[in-house]
């Protein structure tokens, strides 16, 4: 019997138990579309989270204190002293530009509102290292930064929380920890929460936030962001900044005080949690695909049961074994198929209705329907009838036509 | 012996089953020959071995020992998915319940043998010719329910005779109909026997159906005690 008569009667086979039938779709419907859903999500955050650490700047380096694999002794903090050496023409070549930071959390309050942004101490160049636009205002200044003058440029939350407005702050007066700033600039938003807020922020010069604010040694810096000249120059950088605080701390070999982070290393870290995220979303799904595979080796079995005089009569008439094989297996196929296909579309419609709550609820990101969540999805469901159907196809294949006839 | 020219020749027969502890001897020994276009009745009581040896020479079974020629073929050693070639070309079966499927249409019960056959040639022509043969024409899409059990045992007939075998097996086929269908049942097969010369072999014990054979095969305890 060939395979487009097995699929004629397969099909009238199952339209003759329809209910039956829609309800074992079903399950693999659910498996299928929880696959194609979770697969998307993980994508989805993977690209969103990606996206935001490379929304931090380019060609990105983090220096600060401290090293993570090891315990080094007598740590030294980083001070401007080493800011200006690694913005040294001579010494870093492929040094683009540096831009030290000192950070913490502060409160800030205008009128009878308040709110707790981080406040980042930064110099000029920490506009162009980081890729900040202004809304309106102006950025730091160095004569603020010599002045330690008592400025400050807002990010767009903050403006939301304090003002209820973006626009026309300039020159009103925030107090921060309670000392008086004036606004010099609004920040443009930079999107992308996944990675930590980057518009619940206030910028102030960055000697003005040591002396004032976080209580930091005359020199000390946090944290350097270090541009690269451009991406091919990253490891060279990289290098050229380790030698120059190495030097500079007199660090014996193999135990640097400080911890130099590239933004592919960022990248990578992100991507191998995104990865691990996505894997575990799958396979939680792939569960119910496999619950629904055996929802279909369960009906199969029932229906091999029910039909054993069909198949001793089949057998009396010449059916071969291959022939039962066949036609049971492709009816188990058929039931996949089905429940594939629907699953995709419904798992593609649940990935589309989760990007829009979560665009609704502040935190957009889009889930996203790869062609290999797809095909990995149809050859899953594919394999997961045939290999739950061949058990009671076998099964059925090897009646004795003689015990099948006498069936009742 | 000649085994050219006989429709059905049995060497020895035995079928032995194992039921648990104790082996039963279902046939003992049987031996028959039966003629190309012959009508043969084989009758018994219940447990003479009728069934068995039904299955054999329908090819549904194979015997424990002896040797059996269907059509001049030796086909007691043969592999399962050989003896369902052999059923397909030169075995017929008609049931005592019909044994349709209910789903199909009349057409697509006949056309059922030819589509293992292989060949999908004119499937659906020689179906209905089948079906016109046992006076069925105006009943071709009907499904099974929709006829009456004289009706379906015609359309089980015209699926028996669809590959033009060289046997027909009849296990009782008027056993599930009233006594008017069952004779005009069996006038049905004793005309294509006449008319295509298709050996008829009818399993029954009433002796009314085995009074219209040429030959009556007695079996008795899975021997033959009479044919």
């Amino acid at each position: 019997m060939d395979i487009v008569l097995a699929l004629k009667e397969a099909l009238e086979s199952l339209n003759a138990n329809r209910m039956r039938a829609s309800l074992t779709i079903l399950g693999i419907v659910i498996g299928v579309a929880a696959v194609i859903a979770m697969l998307a999500v993980g994508t989805g955050a993977q690209d969103s989270i990606l996206g935001s650490i490379s929304g931090i700047g380019t060609n990105l380096l983090f220096v600060f204190q401290g090293n993570l694999q090891e315990e080094v002794r007598n740590e030294q903090p980083l001070t401007m002293n080493d800011v200006n050496a690694l913005g040294d023409v001579f010494q870093a070549p492929h040094v683009e530009a540096v831009a030290p930071v000192v950070y913490g959390t502060v409160n800030v309050t205008f009128g009878g509102e308040s709110s707790s942004p981080e406040v980042y101490g930064v110099t000029p160049d920490y506009q162009n290292v980081r890729n900040y636009n202004l809304l309106e205002g102006s950025f730091i200044t160095d004569e603020n930064v010599n002045g330690r003058a008592s400025v400050a440029l807002i990010g767009p939350d903050v403006a939301d929380k304090l003002f209820g407005t973006r626009t026309l702050l300039t020159g009103e007066t925030i107090r921060i920890d309670g000392q008086p700033f004036r606004v010099i600039g609004v920040l443009e938003p930079k999107g992308g929460g996944s990675f930590g807020s980057q518009d619940n922020v206030v910028l102030v010069p960055i000697t003005t936030a040591r002396v004032r604010l976080l209580e930091r040694d005359r020199d000390q810096v946090d944290i350097v962001y270090v541009q690269a000249l451009n991406s091919d120059d990253v490891p060279q950088a990289t290098e050229e900044i380790s030698q120059i605080l190495r030097l500079r701390h007199h660090s014996e070999v193999g135990a640097d005080d400080f911890t130099v982070f590239s933004q592919d290393d960022f990248l990578s870290v992100a991507g191998t949690i995104t990865n691990i995220l996505t894997i575990f979303l799958g396979g939680i799904a792939a569960i119910s695909l496999l619950v629904g595979g055996i929802g279909i080796m369960n009906i199969m079995l029932v229906s091999v049961t029910e039909r054993t005089k069909e198949i001793g009569l089949r057998k009396a008439l010449g059916a071969r074994k291959s022939d039962i094989l066949l036609q049971f297996l492709t009816e188990s196929s058929l039931l996949s198929l089905f429940g594939g296909v629907i699953g995709i579309i419904v798992g593609w419609l649940i990935a589309f209705v989760i990007g829009k709550v979560a665009t609704a609820s502040g935190t957009p990101f889009t889930p996203t329907v790869g062609l290999n969540a797809i095909l990995l999805a149809t050859l899953f469901s594919t394999a997961v009838g045939l290999f739950f159907g061949i058990y009671p196809a076998n099964r059925a294949a090897n009646l004795e036509p003689v015990e099948a006839l006498r069936y009742e | 012996m000649s085994k050219k020219g006989k429709a059905i020749v049995a060497k020895d027969l035995s079928k032995v089953y194992q039921m648990g502890e104790v082996q039963v001897h279902a046939l003992c020994g049987v031996s028959l020959e039966i003629k190309h276009g012959e009508v043969v009745a084989i009758m018994g009581p219940s447990g003479s071995g009728k069934s068995t040896l039904m299955n054999i020479i329908g090819c549904l079974d194979r015997p424990s020992s002896g040797e059996y020629y269907l059509d001049g073929e030796l086909v007691s050693d043969l592999t399962d998915d050989q003896l369902a070639v052999i059923r397909n070309r030169k075995v017929g079966f008609v049931f005592q319940n019909f044994n349709l499927l209910s789903r199909s249409s009349a057409l697509l019960n006949v056309e059922l043998p030819l589509r293992y056959a292989g060949n999908r040639e004119g499937q659906r022509e020689r179906a209905a010719v089948a079906l016109e043969a046992v006076g069925l024409a105006d009943r071709m899409d009907h499904k099974p329910m929709e006829l009456s059990g004289g009706q379906q045992q015609r359309v089980a007939v015209a699926r028996a005779i669809i590959n033009n075998p060289a046997i027909i097996m009849a296990d009782e086929p008027t056993g599930n109909l009233d006594s008017k269908s069952g004779k005009e049942i069996m006038k049905l097969l004793l005309e294509l026997n006449q008319k295509s010369g298709t050996t008829l072999i009818v399993v029954t014990h009433d002796p009314r159906i085995a009074e219209e054979t040429e030959r009556v095969i007695q079996l008795y305890d899975g021997r033959v005690v009479d044919s």
